[in-house]
């Protein structure tokens, strides 16, 4: 990694991008076209492509002669994602861009004693690119900085998804983008929401036999939101894709029903698939059973907050309720240069987070760049873009409720926070003596207070107390990491 | 008798228990759910190891009984209160020495300290070049939102009344001057006898609310929580400059080191202490240096993930002693707050000492250790204290 020089200001680069997915990636190809800003972009995995465009783990000694993975279908767009990783090559070769790849972000702090001037920030990484043990921690520090860091897989408990083979929708995929390998040869797919289908396609194409795709709402939901349909043929013709390779592969999409139980002593054997009534609620004697052997579910995805909520960025509620980070329309935050593209202001998709990266790169342009803090430029054609695709996200979002019975599958005895081994029981004691938020919860029951610190079970337990997505936590450490690493900071400042 | 307690922290509900016991119609009003405020941010520490013989001493010993009996009526386990003892270790010879003649004095207090041959019999793991330690068995540790939850439970089964989600506007009084209850924000009135301040760390804003105001500050703290292990701390295990920073008036940053394992397997480490109002963001280099601190008594923690960070903010008086006992400039007033970082182990004998004053048990026998403790010290400071309580108000974050 080449370490550019300093700016005035002192800060390592003029923008630290956290984030290299669809949105990071966008943003820091539009700053080195259009600006002569200096930029730094960090992001956990081994290369730029963030979930959407998964990149299998490098392998270091490649094996002369052996087949290269099958990867036709899995990725969409592959020729955007092409372009733009062409044009983040070209900004590190020209010492513009320096990349952190295999490095997380545990903390981002403001104002920092430090050799950063007021209004700078500095972004505190733990590099994970050796072996566990070796982690170490350093700082980078930018006088803008831009939050691309998307969002996870929503889960909600039922009994028997702690079972070996049943995993989130997002985690079949990471499976098959990473590595190609199918879960399973006889698969369940449940939950609501698009992201089941192109999931479903691919484990279907790789020759998985995809017993069903359990949707909870139906299509028809859609329609209501024509207008936004309408506008959004593009989008709608991804789906029909999906939708016809689902039918070649004969694979059953089946409305109105969700996966109530899974069953099996060592790991899944099969499901337990109930009809969902017009009251949101599991139609009682309506439950099938598949024999099985993997499982995934999704409940659409929770924004990645944690550096916002650190940061006290202005939070705002997408149509479903969830927390989202408030942005104007050159994606700046409440905060003076702070910026947030992608899922983190809304759940939308990897087009919509495209044209954000692009809309936040302007909006760091407009004020690093001397123009008038007070004058927004005009957004352009992506800003027409932005709000055509922002209501197609709205869209989905409002086809796409969690439905209020999922609670009825729960017994006593399901585990709802599986780092603790909390049973619905306990947290039903809870909310019965007075809980009456996901913090309380976790405070009287241990929920969430495990190794993924509630990513996984604080949105049911939000649901469960309060019956809605509750305010995100705080989580002050954004990934784990041993406490050596943190007690040698290899600070380069210090060095300096 | 009625009376209002506000505040449904650790002292709050400490107080509703101890009210209750004796009878006493109790109404607990919060703007937060029980335990929502400093109690979650604690590590549950009940010591006696940590305080010089004086009124809080006396204080840590009266509610060191009383968590015993208030465990033995919910269950120990319930609330996971521990008999783990603490072990205050030495970093130098010169501190060794220093930490010797403390642990004289508190013996003298009736505190069990016994001074350790080897500190690796007690704690395994700890670093072996540690020059010397004292144990502390009487030290005890509870987790304060479950205790919290627990004992207002406890009281609601007495008939006491939790209303959630109101805030203390003013107080009502009667022709005498005298305080008969209170207005909430919502403009509800709630008659009652008697109010207790028990509201930690806004316990400035609440007092001068009631006409009583009383200087409460925050004093900002992290502490740092790693995944969980197979026990490997035993006691609570401190080293001995914790003593001197808690009783330090500096306005930087202090850090000494507080370790300990929980029930859930997880280890605390802590205790930063800051005077920063009530700034929330986080302070990179006081988790270095407690991750630091933390790997020089247990080398083993350098391998460890550290899970999370958090922080709270303790309620201080300048003379970092609690405020407790009746208002003489708003009588009906009963304040019982300002105990720092010792709430926790605080306030069960806090709840006992307002029940004393409330039934006349404590004007009969004056108590005369606890009376460093009573509000009149602030009294006649009027100018000086309401300026406190008014910087107090500007630093309140918007709720």
């Amino acid at each position: 990694m080449t370490t550019p020089d300093l700016t005035p200001s002192g800060a390592d680069h003029d923008v630290v991008v956290i984030g290299a997915g669809p949105a990071g990636m966008a943003c820091v190809a539009t700053l080195l076209a259009e600006t002569s800003l200096t930029v730094g972009l960090v992001d956990a995995g081994h290369g730029a492509g963030g979930q959407y465009w998964r990149q299998p783990a490098p392998v270091p000694t490649p094996h002369p002669g052996e087949p290269a993975p099958r990867r036709a279908g899995l990725h969409h767009d592959l020729a955007t994602f092409h372009r733009l990783r062409d044009a983040l090559d070209r900004g590190a070769a020209s010492g513009r861009l320096a990349t952190r790849f295999a490095h997380h972000v545990w903390s981002v702090t403001a104002n920092d004693p430090g050799p950063v001037a007021e209004g700078g920030f500095a972004v505190h990484v733990v590099d994970r690119s050796g072996r566990p043990g070796d982690e170490s921690t350093s700082t980078i520090t930018g006088r803008a900085l831009v939050i691309a860091t998307g969002a996870f897989d929503r889960a909600l408990p039922f009994p028997g998804w702690d079972l070996p083979g049943v995993m989130t929708v997002g985690g079949l995929q990471a499976l098959l983008k990473a590595g190609d390998v199918a879960a399973g040869r006889r698969v369940a797919i449940g939950g609501t929401g698009p992201f089941l289908l192109p999931v479903a396609a691919a484990l279907a194409a790789r020759g998985s036999t995809v017993v069903g795709v359990f949707e909870a709402n139906h299509p028809v939901r859609w329609l209501r939101e024509s207008r936004a349909v309408a506008r959004n043929v593009g989008k709608l013709g991804e789906g029909a894709g999906y939708a016809a390779t689902l039918l070649r592969h004969r694979v059953p999409l089946r409305p109105r029903r969700m996966i109530v139980a899974a069953h099996g002593t060592d790991r899944v054997e099969a499901v337990s698939v109930a009809r969902v009534g017009r009251d949101g609620r599991p139609v009682e004697g309506s439950a099938e059973r598949h024999t099985v052997d993997a499982v995934g579910v999704g409940w659409g995805f929770t924004p990645q907050l944690d550096i916002a909520v650190t940061l006290g960025l202005r939070l705002t509620r997408d149509r479903g309720g969830t927390p989202v980070v408030e942005v104007d329309r050159l994606h700046r935050s409440s905060r003076p240069r702070v910026y947030a593209a992608g899922e983190t202001c809304g759940v939308g998709g990897a087009a919509l987070a495209l044209v954000e990266g692009r809309l936040a790169a302007r909006g760091v342009a407009h004020d690093l760049t001397g123009a008038d803090p007070a004058s927004h430029p005009a957004p352009g054609p992506d800003g027409v873009a932005a709000v055509r695709l922002g209501a197609f996200a709205d869209a989905i979002i409002s086809a796409h409720p969690v439905p209020v019975g999922w609670v009825d599958a729960l017994t006593d005895e399901t585990i709802v926070c599986r780092c603790e081994e909390v049973r619905f029981g306990a947290v039903r004691a809870a909310i019965e003596a007075g809980a009456t938020d996901a913090r309380q919860v976790k405070q009287l029951t241990r929920t969430g207070m495990g190794w993924c610190q509630g990513r996984v079970c604080g949105y049911a337990a939000a649901l469960l107390s309060a019956g809605a997505p509750g305010e995100p936590d705080e989580r002050l450490i954004g990934a784990p990491m041993p406490l050596g690493a943190l007690a040698q900071t290899d600070d380069q400042h210090d060095a300096m | 008798m009625k009376v209002i307690v506000v505040g449904a922290g650790i002292v709050g509900t400490a107080c509703a228990e101890a009210l209750t016991r004796e009878g006493i119609e109790v109404v607990v009003v919060d703007r937060l759910p029980v335990g929502a405020g400093t109690t979650s941010r604690g590590e549950g520490n009940i010591l006696l190891s940590d305080k010089a013989p004086g009124a809080e001493m006396a204080l840590a010993q009266l509610s060191r009984r009383t968590w015993l009996e208030v465990g033995d009526l919910v269950g120990r386990e319930s609330i996971e209160l521990e008999e783990k003892g603490g072990v205050v270790v030495a970093t130098t010879h010169q501190g060794l020495g220093s930490l010797i003649s403390f642990a004289d004095r508190q013996r003298a207090a009736g505190v069990m300290a016994l001074e350790v041959e080897d500190p690796l019999v007690l704690e395994p793991h700890l670093s072996p070049s540690l020059p010397g330690a004292m144990h502390y068995p009487e030290d005890m540790q509870v987790q304060p939102v479950l205790a919290a939850s627990r004992m207002l439970v406890l009281a609601q089964q007495r008939g006491a009344q939790f209303r959630c989600g109101l805030e203390v506007a003013g107080a009502l009084t009667d022709t005498n001057g005298a305080v008969s209850g209170i207005r909430t924000t919502s403009g509800e009135v709630i008659e009652a006898d008697a109010v207790v301040n028990a509201a930690g760390t806004w316990g400035g804003v609440v007092g001068e609310r009631l006409g009583g105001p009383i200087p409460v500050l925050p004093r900002r703290g992290f502490v740092l929580v790693t995944e969980p292990l197979p026990p490997m701390v035993r006691h609570k295990v401190y080293t001995a400059d914790y003593v001197e920073n808690v009783e330090s008036s500096g306005e930087g940053l202090e850090t000494s080191c507080v370790v300990e394992g929980t029930h859930g397997g997880t280890v605390l480490i802590g205790a930063s202490r800051e005077r920063v109002g009530f700034d929330t963001s986080l302070r990179v280099d006081v988790v270095e240096t407690l991750a630091r601190q933390a790997i020089a008594i247990f080398p083993f923690l350098a391998d460890v993930n550290l899970l999370r960070v958090y922080r709270g903010f303790r309620p201080y008086c300048p003379d970092h002693l609690p405020v407790i006992g009746p208002d003489p400039r708003a009588p009906g007033v009963l304040h019982a707050c300002g105990h720092e970082g010792a709430g926790i182990g605080l306030a069960t004998g806090t709840g006992r000492l307002i029940t004393d004053y409330l039934t006349g048990a404590r004007k009969s026998e004056p108590g005369a250790e606890f009376a460093a403790l009573l509000p009149d010290r602030f009294v006649g400071a009027e100018s000086a204290s309401e300026s406190a309580s008014e910087s107090v108000a500007e630093q309140v974050p918007a709720l």
